[in-house]
């Protein structure tokens, strides 16, 4: 175990897949000038020995993703970088009708292994077009996989096997992960997808979160044990596949559902979770599930109103205490 | 072309407001007081001033995330914008935009763009619409960089501008860098104007620096889209002194290289240089005293924006949810 | 000027005579009902896909349009598979899951028709930039319509395909309707030959009469051989001038042009007619050596009918299948 930031963990994962497999290749923007997005491909090219697996590309993001698809159809690996969420929505026809489909209704003959690495969600005022979390729309595609790490480690694993995965991966990284530190294990490791982990264990309510949300109901279930409130934390890691049956065995233990997401709460991916509980654990609940997201406006660049559309620690407080059947000002 | 000495001065005036404004939104972001993103405009205040003097208010721009300078060359209200980059209520987008999706659209500002090349759209359909149906001689520009010409949404914007001769004028921006990456490495033609002759839309280059050559093309390109001859593309020849950001480490470049092309290609340098001496371009000669006093009058109007931005408050709560729908 | 030998001469129009039998059966099917969907016949404009692939190795890889059976078949995919898979059988190529729109035989190097105008320039553009970094030799061809010349995707894949010296050919086949829309200048084209925009990429380029094979061949030779011998930024277009003589899918009853007139244009100016009357002309080929093609081939697809209307559909079970590995 060393302690690592999440940018040098999963640098690791890259520079340790692009050395065993000759296939595995990184395209972004920007990658040789400033090392991409966040500078985490600074020194990969001479780190693998290869800086002709480390291409600099043009802002042609439907270029990007889509020569990554023929070329992913074609036998090799690509890692895309495109720099913020809101750059997914120029190659929107490449990921969607392009990766998530050919292998399908090619009846098999396509494979396209590829993952799609976004940073997302709220910093401080970077404004509407820089700041969207999207994950919920690509989990409702046929044929892609999305996956939502947390921390360093889990970055590094899920990393691993994203890369590793013969399917397109959306692989969406909040951007205040980029500077969290963790322990991250030596070993040469990976994480499956459809596999939640149990962060804290509790009898009292579910709180089924992911992504930069885990840190964040970590720290308010510190709070809510200081009164005696119990509170399980679930990081589903993937969001497609996702672990069902760790998210109703829990509901089912302990009667009470909060999902928490920063996107927007409408038609966010805690619908699909809520939807499921009260499908296939109605009997075991005490509460209605206890959604939390982001109001529904683009994102404001002024600070205090920026502010109104985080999801913090004390907003999943709050819907735990409304889970529980408490009053709450929010 | 020749201009009047009047002219010329508005011309420097503008340019001046403009150096002035990245000067301060730079100082100002490095002390902290402005957070999210900042893209200077310095250096190539004489596109944006050039084109824009050919427009008038009815006119429409698109922006860029490099958009500062083409919002007050347009005419924008200074102390909006710069309350509007510091988020307070006063702001020209009631301080929900901020620096990179910054408007003025009662001066025809229709914004600047996060995305890059999310603008050429925009414009085009700016301009089919006073064209095709609501049957006015206003036209439409967009400003891009050499980066953004790279986009499929150039290509598309082009084609039917050119296919329908709409009023669009592309203003390519070649300050030869996108972002970190030179744009040679990643573009196969040397002039990207060439690409015009795919659309069989006329180009011409214009030396960036030199207000009153971007002018000139501005205007010819102006009058041409007002008859209904369909877009021009114009290549600006420029060079982006700062980083791409505020706050760029620049790693992918030297000081000196910087330092060299700043000097070579500075617009406010070269006016300062060519109005003091005969010229071809305003009968006589501007003063050096004159042209203090144009830079330290916009100096001064810059103060006051930011003193009218820091005295501005922050939006009220409740309003977050203004604007959305009508 | 090239010269093929007679083994080659025949073989060429072979495909070419497969390909306009294959897509008339095609139609009388839809037109039956006994395919169903959408299907777009590439009849008239044979010339160019048997020209382009006829300069290409197995290895090579191509991608197509919603267009896509004349592509298929010239770069050599099985016709009982093929017909199999416009009637959605699971002895198609696809396994009955992709259609005619979505017609591919990867075995073959032809990497898909495209439901998506525009969609295979970056698939294209990635095939070649794999080939180079395995080091196959391979180049790849992305057939494109006059239509799809005006997506945004044609800018970023060539910029890149010439930045990068990639060896990407891009063939257009301007057959001058998009859908229902004429190609004019003024219309929706702010160009009439689509080439002129190679200049903006720096790259080679080569307009050539649609209709004649032999021109096809030797456009496409030269850009080819550009492209594996690394000359210059190896990428081109190939603009292959042609005319679509029936409506944009089967079905479509044409408003707006005279359907009659269309279809008789092509008549004077067929390219398999014109393959014949040239090879007559040089003494390459005789009447009787079409003649004997045109029943042989008659018959392959009598018997890729008879193969597809015999296969079953797809076990419900395979709904869920071929979605991951």
């Amino acid at each position: 175990m060393s302690i690592k930031s999440y940018r040098e963990a999963t640098f690791d994962a890259m520079k340790e897949e692009m050395i065993r497999d000759g296939t595995v290749y990184a395209i972004a923007e920007d990658i040789n000038g400033n090392g991409g997005t966040h500078g985490r491909y600074t020194g990969l090219g001479e780190a693998i020995g290869d800086p002709g697996r480390v291409i600099d590309a043009p802002i042609s993001e439907a270029i990007i993703v889509g020569s990554a698809v023929g070329a992913a159809m074609s036998g090799l690996r690509p890692i895309v970088d495109l720099r913020f969420s809101n750059c997914i929505p120029c190659a929107m026809d490449e990921i969607v009708n392009q990766a998530a489909k050919s292998r399908y209704m090619f009846g098999g003959q396509a494979k396209v292994p590829m993952v799609i690495r976004a940073p997302d969600g709220i910093l401080k005022m970077q404004g509407a077009h820089h700041t969207d979390c999207l994950e919920a729309w690509f989990t409702h595609v046929p044929g892609l996989q999305v996956v939502v790490p947390s921390t360093p480690a889990e970055g590094k694993g899920l990393l691993k096997t994203a890369i590793r995965n013969d399917n397109p991966v959306l692989f969406f990284e909040h951007k205040k992960l980029m500077a969290m530190t963790g322990e991250v294990p030596e070993e040469d490791y990976t994480i499956p997808f459809g596999k939640a982990r149990v962060v804290r264990e509790g009898r009292d309510v579910s709180v089924i979160v992911y992504g930069i949300m885990v840190s964040r109901a970590l720290e308010a279930a510190e709070k809510l044990a200081a009164e005696g409130i119990d509170a399980e934390i679930i990081d589903l890691r993937t969001l497609s596949p996702w672990d069902r049956e760790a998210v109703l065995a829990s509901v089912k233990k302990t009667g009470r559902a909060v999902v928490a997401h920063e996107a927007v709460r409408q038609s966010g991916f805690g619908a699909e979770i809520s939807a499921t509980i009260a499908e296939e654990a109605f009997g075991a609940l005490k509460a209605p599930v206890i959604r939390i997201g982001a109001p529904f406006v683009p994102i404001p660049m002024a600070p205090n109103l920026e502010d109104l559309c985080r999801v913090l620690p004390e907003n999943i407080y709050e819907g735990v205490h409304r889970a529980l059947g408490r009053q709450s000002d929010r | 072309m020749k201009v009047s000495k009047e002219q010329a001065l508005k011309f420097y005036e503008t340019m001046c407001l403009i150096r002035e404004f990245e000067t301060s939104v730079k100082h100002d972001f490095l002390n902290g007081e402005i957070p999210g993103f900042v893209h200077l405009y310095i250096g190539e205040e004489a596109v944006a001033t050039g084109i824009c003097a050919a427009l008038d208010d009815t006119d429409y721009i698109e922006s860029t995330h490099r958009g500062h300078g083409h919002c007050i060359a347009k005419g924008a209200d200074i102390d909006r914008m710069m309350a509007e980059i510091f988020g307070k209520k006063t702001g020209l987008c009631k301080g929900k935009g901020g620096s990179m999706h910054i408007a003025d659209f009662s001066v025809g500002m229709l914004g600047a763009n996060g995305v890059v090349g999310g603008g050429y759209n925009l414009a085009a359909g700016a301009a089919l619409a006073n064209k095709m149906i609501l049957k006015n001689d206003r036209v439409s520009v967009v400003f891009f960089g050499d980066g953004a010409s790279n986009r499929g949404t150039f290509h598309e914007a082009a084609n039917v501008s050119s296919a329908w001769k709409l009023p669009t004028i592309f203003v390519n921006e070649m300050n030869q860098w996108a972002s970190t990456t030179p744009y040679e490495t990643t573009t196969a033609v040397k002039d990207i104007s060439d690409r015009a002759k795919g659309y069989h839309m006329p180009a011409v280059i214009a030396d960036g620096k030199n207000v009153f050559e971007v002018y000139a093309a501005a205007v010819e390109a102006v009058e041409r889209a007002r008859a209904g001859e369909g877009p021009t593309f114009i290549e600006c020849k420029t060079f982006r002194v700062e980083g791409h950001f505020v706050g760029d480490p620049e790693l992918y470049r030297t000081r000196e290289y910087v330092k060299e092309n700043a000097a070579l290609n500075d617009p406010l340098t070269w006016f300062d240089r060519t109005m003091t001496r005969k010229n071809g371009y305003i009968d006589g000669v501007i003063e050096p005293q004159e042209l203090e006093a144009v830079r330290a009058a916009a100096k001064e109007k810059i103060v006051k924006a930011k003193e009218f931005a820091m005295s501005s408050e922050y939006p009220d709560p409740d309003q977050y949810t203004a604007d959305l729908y009508l | 000027m090239v010269l093929f030998t007679r083994q080659e001469l025949l073989t060429h129009y072979e495909t070419m005579v497969k390909i306009r039998k294959f897509d008339l059966e095609a139609k009388r099917a839809r037109e039956a009902n006994e395919i169903l969907g959408n299907v777009h016949v590439y009849v008239g404009e044979e010339a160019i896909a048997a020209g382009v692939c006829a300069n290409l190795e197995r290895k090579d890889c191509i991608e197509s349009t919603h267009r896509g059976h004349g592509h298929t078949i010239a770069k050599g995919a099985d016709i009982n598979a093929m017909m199999a898979e416009l009637y959605g059988k699971a002895t198609g190529c696809c396994h009955g899951k992709g259609g005619s729109q979505h017609i591919a035989d990867f075995s073959v190097g032809m990497l898909g028709a495209n439901g998506i105008v525009g969609g295979g320039y970056g698939p294209a553009v990635g095939a070649a930039l794999a080939a180079r970094i395995l080091k196959t030799g391979a180049i790849s061809v992305v057939f494109f319509g006059d239509g799809a010349a005006n997506r945004g995707t044609f800018h970023e894949a060539a910029n890149i395909a010439a930045a990068y010296r990639l060896p990407v050919i891009f063939v257009c086949e301007n057959n001058t309707w998009a859908c229902a829309t004429p190609s004019e200048v003024g219309h929706t084209q702010s160009v009439t030959e689509i080439s002129r925009r190679a200049i903006g990429y720096d790259m080679a380029s080569c307009v050539v009469n649609g209709n004649d094979f032999f021109a096809v061949y030797e456009g496409m030779k030269k850009l080819a051989e550009r492209a594996r011998g690394g000359e210059g930024n190896r990428c081109g277009i190939l603009e292959c001038q042609t005319w679509r003589p029936l409506g944009h899918v089967i079905g479509d009853t044409q408003p707006y042009r005279d359907a009659r007139e269309a279809w008789a244009r092509m008549c004077a100016d067929d390219c398999i007619e014109n393959y014949e009357r040239r090879c007559i002309a040089e003494g390459w080929l005789e009447k009787k050596d079409f003649e004997e093609i045109q029943d042989r081939v008659e018959k392959m697809i009598r018997d890729a009918k008879q193969f597809a209307v015999d296969s079953p559909y797809p076990d419900a079970s395979e709904l869920t299948t071929d979605l991951y590995d």
